[in-house]
């Protein structure tokens, strides 16, 4: 298990990706399944650095897990933020036309869309929201 | 990632490489409002785009809504990760890709 604590802010994406990316290239991750978890990982960085501590700034951590036996990855991510459940925000509609596009909702859609499981809960005063990834599916 | 311009007449093509997300896309957004002046074709050529994520949808979105009053927008040399993407989120229905 490994850990990255930082300000969970959106210039800091890029050390998150790295962080993770160091992390499945040791794994010898299929660079498809790396580029999926690339961008799962943007999508919750973004959603914590935007909205959990409000117009104010607070900490993320970002705790990276791999079950080498069932060849799957945890990524959880850490936040003291405001209390929040983004998997139970309503799936957008993706069958609506260009001008009728809901914009909210599409990145933790497409988490959910992309990873094996998603899970939300909130503990110890912390949000935790952990993506499993099979690296060879 | 690196946005490479070529104007031919009102054809602009837009190549992008590397990542767009939520990091990059405000540079396309800029990148766009100021290059479509005058644009009458557009064409999004992602060949060597690695990833999108939901941040450089909603950029390409607005290109596209943008262009329909136009001549149009184009997504050309789209990867499997990126096809990917747009199939889940609908809008391979929506954009033209070819």
């Amino acid at each position: 298990m490994k850990e990255l604590k930082l300000t969970a802010s959106i210039a800091n994406i890029p050390q998150v990706t790295g962080f993770v990316e160091g992390e499945l290239e040791a794994l010898g991750c299929p660079m498809k399944t790396q580029m999926q978890i690339d961008v799962a990982v943007d999508e919750v960085f973004t959603n914590i650095a935007s909205y959990a501590y409000g117009s104010g700034q607070g900490d993320a951590t970002v705790r990276f897990e791999a079950d080498k036996e069932n060849g799957m990855v945890s990524i959880t991510f850490m936040d003291t933020g405001h209390p929040f459940n983004p998997l139970k925000q309503k799936d957008p509609d993706v069958t609506a036309p260009a001008d009728k596009r809901p914009i909210g909702g599409l990145g933790i859609f497409l988490v959910k869309k992309t990873m094996d499981q998603v899970e939300y809960k909130y503990e110890d005063g912390m949000n935790k929201l952990t993506i499993r990834k099979k690296l060879n599916a | 990632m690196t946005i490479n311009k070529t104007l031919k007449g009102n054809d602009l093509t837009i190549a992008l490489e590397g990542r767009l997300d939520t990091t990059t896309a405000p540079d396309l957004e800029k990148e766009l409002k100021e290059s479509l002046d005058g644009v009458e074709t557009l064409t999004m050529d992602l060949g060597d785009l690695a990833y999108i994520s939901s941040a450089g949808l909603r950029v390409l979105l607005s290109a596209h809504k943008t262009m329909i009053a136009k001549g149009g927008m184009k997504v050309t040399h789209v990867n499997e990760i990126v096809q990917e993407v747009f199939e889940v989120t609908g809008f391979a229905d929506i954009l033209n890709i070819e």
